[in-house]
């Protein structure tokens, strides 16, 4: 504790005791809570370990081929996780491609330029997008966005675009598009809130320099204040690539599930929470499961890796200050 | 360019204005006695409610709560009073990482570790899942709202003679309550429209049950089981129980707004 005074003048009674944390009470205050806090780390000693021996049967197996092979046949015991990593990666950056001008537009509207009365309710209602539970977004994404897409937003796309490989084929609905576009509205409210903290953090001299040399408010923003937290905006950014990767419910109602590498956005994919999801209750044989164990090994080691990422650009904004930990 | 930025911003809360309106306007009209007083009846025929799976979410959720809040609080108060050195830089540090874990992970970890041994689907295996989601977020969350609470209060505390603990607990806890309340309220609304934790765990029931070392139907799992199921009706009260779901976790969420509301307020 910083906050024991030093020189105790002339203080002879017991109480000091208790400041320098003799007490037996204290001791088993700090023990308990030390033994609770330990269950965090002991927790995820535990979760690695038990993904890692779970996997390790296909580990052994199929070495790195499981990576970059296609083949994926339960009944012969072949697996290859490469649709689904394809698929992660293809779902997660085609959602950042939709949600991070969205995201951006949105935080940079709200700390610059929004009139006062309007800051706080947008930023809540925003917020908002995070708490409705993945399923619900499933179900919407079911019922009203596959309509939406194939009624009005396909047709004018395919007139315009359908000669190149990304709009070939029949859109039936469940696709690739469809699992990004679900996929883009959910990480909008957590790259906004935490770009939110990052422009905040900005210092008003960079913002007051820039206009007092003559910029308009937008090149304001676009010159001096928006480079300034290039960092933290890209922690942001990579925060919500980390949520899009291991989104499950609302992908696995809408991308498909289809094991198949093809560059058509309109055609079904599949990404690897979405296997585990829908193939885990299902997996007969011993080195099926394991193959399932490996895919979740993959999918949390790649997460770790980049929420890490995001933790260390946001915090080269502002050290020190707890930028965006609330959403994060 | 002002305009751009501004019509981004419109669009974000279109979508928000759109879900929820769509979950109201499909949702609303079986919103009725039977929905929340009776247990699904079989696949095709008309009819039923969702009973079970409300019971069940109250059930399994009230359990990973009762679970996690004690842990995810003493974890927080340990980083903030004593998380200075090197166990609380790491217990920090994993407290991260394990907050970006992929729900469906988190799944078939409490697979092999409680459905696997006790061979058969649990309400229990479901709400340690969801308690494993939720300690990370709420120690953080702790941790944050104690270090608010003034060095002067602490000195206060000690210079009157108040053991450390007593300290703690009674004037830095009790000073940062309603700050610690909010985070519990917002990982329990977190957890609350969670699925993926509980396909392999909690698994669902088509029954009442109560049992908590029986596999439980909840909600979430009934959304699921609905929405791509083949029939009308189950579409229909797919969107019911959505509602119902959906509600429940913005009641939650205005709470815990409320509730940081009332120490901002009380601190003016």
């Amino acid at each position: 504790m910083t906050t024991v005074p030093l020189e105790p003048v002339a203080a002879p009674e017991p109480r000091w005791q208790a400041l320098r944390g003799t007490n037996v009470a204290d001791r088993l205050y700090r023990g308990v809570l030390t033994a609770l806090a330990l269950t965090l780390p002991l927790l995820l000693i535990a979760l690695v370990s038990e993904l890692a021996v779970s996997a390790w049967p296909a580990i052994r197996h199929f070495g790195f081929s499981f990576l970059w092979t296609s083949v994926w046949d339960p009944v012969a015991g072949i697996f290859g996780a490469a649709p689904m990593i394809f698929g992660t990666l293809a779902s997660s950056l085609l959602a950042l491609v939709i949600a991070v001008p969205l995201a951006l537009g949105v935080s940079i509207y709200l700390t610059e330029f929004a009139p006062k009365w309007l800051r706080q309710p947008v930023a809540f209602l925003v917020e908002l997008l995070a708490a409705i539970p993945s399923v619900v977004y499933g179900l919407w994404g079911i019922y009203v966005l596959i309509p939406f897409l194939r009624t009005v937003v396909v047709p004018p796309l395919r007139a315009a675009f359908g000669w190149t490989p990304f709009l070939s084929g029949v859109f039936y609905g469940n696709s690739l598009l469809a699992g990004s576009v679900i996929l883009a509205i959910m990480i909008v409210p957590y790259i906004a809130a935490v770009s939110r903290e990052v422009l905040l953090a900005v210092p008003v001299s960079q913002r007051e320099a820039a206009l007092g040399m003559g910029a308009t408010r937008w090149e304001a923003v676009w010159t001096a204040v928006v480079p300034y937290g290039r960092a933290g905006l890209i922690g942001a950014v990579i925060l919500g690539l980390g949520r899009a990767l291991g989104e499950t419910m609302a992908v696995t109602m809408l991308i498909g599930n289809r094991h198949d590498i093809g560059l058509s956005v309109l055609q079904p994919a599949y990404t690897m929470a979405a296997a585990i999801a829908n193939e885990f209750s299902e997996a007969t044989t011993d080195l099926y499961l394991s193959a399932l164990f490996e895919v979740g090994l993959i999918l949390f080691v790649v997460t770790v890796v980049v929420n890490a990422l995001a933790r260390l650009l946001i915090w080269r904004v502002a050290r020190g200050t707890a930028v965006g930990s609330r959403a994060l | 360019m002002t305009g751009l930025v501004g019509l981004l911003s419109f669009l974000a809360v279109l979508a928000l204005v759109l879900i929820l309106s769509d979950l109201v306007m499909r949702g609303a009209s079986s919103l009725d006695w039977n929905f929340f007083t009776r247990n699904p009846v079989p696949a095709g025929e008309a009819g039923g409610g969702v009973a079970n799976a409300i019971v069940g979410t109250a059930i399994v959720v009230g359990l990973a709560a009762l679970i996690g809040l004690p842990i995810g609080i003493g974890t927080g108060l340990y980083l903030a009073e004593y998380g200075s050195g090197r166990v609380g830089w790491i217990v920090r540090f994993v407290a991260d990482v394990l907050n970006g874990t992929p729900s469906i992970v988190v799944g078939i970890f409490a697979w092999t570790w409680l459905v696997k041994p006790m061979g058969h689907f649990s309400a229990l295996a479901g709400s340690v899942a969801l308690a494993v989601l939720m300690v990370p977020m709420l120690a953080r969350t702790t941790e944050e709202m104690v270090r608010l609470v003034p060095h002067s209060l602490r000195e206060a505390a000690l210079a009157l003679g108040y053991p450390r603990w007593r300290t703690s607990l009674r004037v830095i806890a009790r000073t940062a309550l309603a700050g610690i309340v909010t985070g519990c309220l917002v990982g329990i609304a977190r957890v609350a429209g969670e699925t993926a934790p509980l396909l392999f765990t909690a698994l669902g029931n088509l029954n009442f049950s109560t049992s908590i070392l029986q596999p439980m139907q909840t909600l979430s799992l009934q959304i699921y089981v609905y929405a791509t199921g083949p029939f009308d009706e189950w579409h229909r009260l797919a969107w019911a129980a959505a509602l119902v779901l959906m509600g429940l976790v913005l009641l939650l969420s205005l709470a815990a707004r409320w509730a940081i509301r009332q120490r901002h307020g009380a601190a003016r």
